[in-house]
């Protein structure tokens, strides 16, 4: 007796459930792993799956066994070379093999880090954990800024641009038959009386006289179905089109950083850290990101990526050069309504006392109400100063907008946390 | 050659080519089926399945096994496998044969045909027929009931994961994976598996083992004035018991019942897969003898193309190589080596014996070979099977020889070659490395402290010296998660002399 069963199409993905198992088991270790792996990729290039190592003692399987030590003896295959009573050095075969199977493998498994893939979705998920983009569902439900016009059949009323010829003719095709049809039937029913009358032209009497009014009355049918019109506006058909709201799927991001003197290198790669983790949240949530950079001190510049984080500059600090030219750039290239503006500062804090009332208003009154949202965040450890003091007040007043200060390196990811923490929290 | 072959063999050839068809597994696998008859190989009916190569992952990552419960253990062997398999550092397994019956063949299908016709040959017929003839198997496992009990098991566990939670159920079986090497009788014969009464018994049993446990752990205080100071020097258990895991199930204070009855679905299935533990060289030898006999039968008929020869002993050739011990790829001595040498070696020795054959197998040597081979595969295990049957003309064709490695001694030697003088020894050195008791450290339990603070001894009888290695300390805490109390493993050289002792205090009691 025999069966073949292709099982082929039946349930896949069956050790799904054990998968998620390992990885809610190890999360721990994972979400390391995936920390680590964050350092050292540029901004862009963090949206991909990850290789992910754990030290494979974490999730070893314990179970009682031999370790080195005692005495072994074991048969092994291919002598070439010894007879009975030989004294070898250790290890045998000069390291090819192992001498004592127990060595060989308990050191092989534990060197080796565990590896294995994570998916870009189990990355991101891992990495974001529970947090959302602010105001994102917002976004998505209420500023539907995008419209695309697709067709939707057809209407009867339009521009005579949509006109739809071969609708419209189908349609008065149709209609003149359909209004012509009786007149038809008649008159064929009168050329078939006229045919049993014969072809007496000219002849007289009764039967030349119902000739006569036959093809009078004929005449009078031919005449009614020339009346109807070829077409009529009753025929026309015009092309629909409809609008459609999209939800917008690009962004923009702006990064702003002071690099007066006082940012040293540290501080920057401290800030790089976090644009990279706001650009990421991003690619989540948008097709198409695009980023501005602008760096400051006394007068700001747009760059790119690369200068943005290496070049230096000395100087005093004036941010509100810096915010201007971001409200210009917005005015110019994404004021149109069709972009999601993301904002990001990085600063150590220090600014020209005089300046720091007029950034707050700049940034109140002008950027916030482009932006979905705009961080800033101070990397110092000093006291506050009054940018910070003056950015307070803002917080207090507009929910888009939000700051933290950083103290090490070690801080950005728990401030990332808790500035876009989840609404609810 | 004496099989009697069934007469009138078709002669139509069969399908070429490395592409497969239904039909044309088909075909092969009636013609395989023909002869495997003709040798008279007895098996369980035969069910063939094609599968992906992702559902053979998932397989592979269960233990094999078509059902199972859910444990991040599976998840992680998954991952391993889908790493190496994508990385093409692996070629995965190409089959994957379930002791059932009917006996479960998997076929990928990326597999060439000639590779499906060697999976049948070697799996369908190799693998099932030793399945139902060898006597650990008969004993140990029944073919019938396996899949309705991990079926049963899976089940059972998934309510337990409901009603106390995930991480409660993954805790305990992490804790009974670690002991699950010792979750088997070796010497009684368990009582076969039968799904019925595992399901009809479960909650008797269930309220049974929780009075039973009570009543051992009563200390009423008459009972222990009555009993005196004698009786607390009475061990508990009596005798050292070997199974770990049914000692935990039957004897851990603090279980409860359901913990019981997931500890048990544990033991079971390692007492499921212990034969194959037994039985890797003859199984593998066996399987492999077989696909190599029957593909050459049919290609004596004139049924196979020279094509599908090629490559099928190119495949071959691969699975039997046996690298020397200097090699860089060397690992081990391959069981498929060895287990196919030495059949082919006792088919040699019933049919064309030498004298050395008669002086050393004066009942093998030239008997008629089925009937030797059916007796060969039905009684023995690997460690026996090697005593009883490898030939010296198969150490000297190995070139086997044996190294003693003694930590005190700063030299390896070697202690036999494939000589007058090695062959007896070289023989019982093998075929003690095939032994568990010589593989697997003996740890039995020896002491529960019944009056006192009910901790619980292991002892560790060792064997020629050897310690157990680091893990053994976070197995010991594992343990005395399931125990609830203090666990402690001596280890006893070979005069009985306890030396080292590790220790886990634990007192999971609620404070009272």
């Amino acid at each position: 007796m025999m069966r073949i069963i292709d099982r082929r199409f039946d349930s896949r993905n069956k050790s799904a459930v054990n998968r998620q198992r390992f990885m809610r088991r190890f999360r721990q270790q994972i979400r390391k792993a995936v920390a680590e792996a964050i350092q050292g990729r540029s901004i862009r290039d963090l949206d991909a799956g990850e290789q992910v190592s754990i030290p494979t003692k974490d999730l070893s399987e314990p179970s009682f066994q031999h370790g080195r030590g005692g005495v072994w003896e074991q048969v092994f295959s291919g002598n070439d070379q010894f007879a009975t009573g030989d004294r070898v050095a250790r290890p045998l075969g000069g390291g090819g093999g192992g001498a004592g199977k127990g060595k060989a493998s308990q050191d092989g498994e534990h060197e080796d880090d565990f590896v294995f893939q994570l998916s870009r979705d189990e990355f991101l998920e891992l990495f974001f954990d529970d947090l959302e983009l602010p105001r994102l569902v917002r976004t998505q439900l209420a500023t539907i800024t995008d419209f695309k016009t697709r067709r939707a059949g057809f209407t009867s009323s339009g521009t005579p641009a949509n006109i739809n010829i071969v609708r419209s003719m189908r349609g008065a095709l149709s209609r003149r038959l359909a209004l012509g049809a009786p007149s038809q039937a008649r008159l064929r029913e009168l050329q078939r009386e006229l045919d049993e009358l014969g072809d007496q032209e000219a002849e007289e009497g009764e039967d030349g006289r119902k000739a006569r009014t036959i093809r009078l009355e004929m005449e009078r049918l031919r005449a009614r179905i020339e009346q109807i019109p070829f077409i009529d506006s009753f025929d026309l058909r015009y092309n629909n089109r409809v609008r459609e709201p999209r939800p917008t799927t690009q962004a923009v991001m702006f990064c702003v950083m002071d690099v007066s003197g006082s940012m040293d290198e540290e501080r920057k790669a401290t800030a790089k850290r976090f644009f990279m983790l706001l650009h990421l949240f991003l690619t989540r949530s948008y097709e198409h990101i695009e980023l501005v950079f602008i760096r400051h001190h006394t007068v700001a510049k747009e760059t790119d990526e690369d200068e943005f984080f290496h070049s230096r500059e000395s100087g005093g600090t004036v941010v509100s050069s810096a915010l201007v030219l971001m409200r210009d750039i917005i005015r110019e290239r994404y004021g149109n309504g069709q972009w999601n503006i993301y904002g990001a500062q990085a600063s150590d804090g220090d600014n020209w006392d005089n300046d720091s009332p007029v950034c707050r208003k700049l940034l109140g009154d002008e950027i916030l109400p482009w932006c979905q949202y705009f961080a800033y965040i101070e990397i110092t450890s000093s006291e506050p100063q009054n940018l910070w003091r003056e950015y307070q007040k803002l917080a207090g007043e507009h929910d888009n907008f939000a700051m933290q200060r950083i103290l090490t390196p070690g801080d950005i990811y728990p401030v990332f946390r808790e500035l876009f923490r989840k609404a609810t929290a | 050659m004496n099989a009697p072959m069934p007469r009138t063999p078709p002669h139509r050839p069969l399908p070429t080519g490395s592409e497969w068809t239904l039909e044309s597994i088909e075909r092969y696998h009636l013609e395989i089926a023909r002869v495997a008859k003709g040798y008279a190989l007895d098996t369980y009916p035969v069910q063939i399945e094609i599968i992906t190569a992702e559902q053979m992952m998932d397989a592979y990552a269960s233990v094999g096994m078509p059902v199972n419960y859910h444990h991040w253990s599976f998840g992680k062997h998954f991952l391993s496998t889908e790493k190496g398999y994508r990385r093409g550092q692996m070629g995965l397994a190409y089959e994957i044969v379930i002791n059932s019956s009917p006996c479960i063949a998997y076929l990928m299908e990326e597999n060439t045909l000639t590779m499906q016709g060697l999976v049948i040959a070697h799996a369908a017929y190799g693998h099932n027929s030793f399945f139902k003839g060898n006597y650990l198997f008969r004993t140990w496992t029944d073919a019938e009931a396996i899949i309705d009990y991990l079926v049963f098991a899976r089940n059972y566990i998934s309510q337990c994961e409901e009603r106390y939670g995930e991480e409660e159920v993954e805790l305990l079986l992490d804790s009974c994976h670690a002991l699950m090497n010792l979750g088997v009788d070796r010497y009684r014969r368990p009582a076969p598996l039968s799904i019925a009464k595992e399901k009809l018994r479960q909650q008797e049993r269930a309220e049974y083992l929780q009075s039973q446990v009570n009543d051992l752990w009563r200390t009423l205080p008459a009972h222990e004035t009555a009993a005196g100071s004698s009786v607390a020097q009475k061990r508990f258990p009596p005798e050292p018991e070997e199974n770990l895991l049914y000692f935990i199930e039957k004897n851990a204070p603090l279980l409860e019942p359901w913990q019981r009855e997931v500890v048990r679905i544990v033991r079971k299935i390692a007492q499921y897969f212990f034969p194959q533990r037994q039985t890797q060289v003859m199984n593998e030898g066996w399987a492999t003898f077989w696909h190599y006999t029957l593909l050459h039968t049919l290609y004596d008929e004139g049924l196979l193309a020279d094509s599908f020869m090629l490559e099928f002993l190119q495949s071959h050739t691969n699975v039997i190589a046996q690298p020397p011990y200097n090699s860089r790829w060397y690992n081990g001595i391959n069981p498929y080596a060895l287990g196919f040498s030495m059949w082919q070696d006792i088919r040699r020795i019933c049919d064309a014996p030498t004298e050395e054959d008669r002086r050393w197998f004066p009942e093998l040597a030239g008997t008629d070979w089925l009937e030797s081979f059916d007796f060969a595969m039905r009684n023995f295990k690997d460690e026996s099977f090697i005593a009883q049957y490898l030939s010296p003309k198969l150490m000297r064709d190995l070139r086997l020889f044996a190294v003693l490695d003694d930590d005190r001694k700063d030299k390896l030697a070697v202690s036999a070659i494939h000589d007058d003088e090695g062959y007896a020894r070289l023989r019982t050195i093998l075929s003690s490395q095939y032994d568990l008791g010589a593989r697997e450290p003996n740890i039995q339990v020896w002491n529960v402290d019944l009056r006192g603070d009910r901790s619980l001894t292991l002892r560790h009888q060792q064997y020629r010296r050897r310690p157990l290695d680091a893990t053994a300390d976070e197995v010991l805490r594992h343990l005395a998660r399931l125990w609830g109390f203090t666990v402690r493993l001596e280890s006893a050289d070979e005069d009985g002399k306890i030396g080292e002792v590790r220790e886990v205090r634990v007192d999971k009691r609620q404070p009272s």
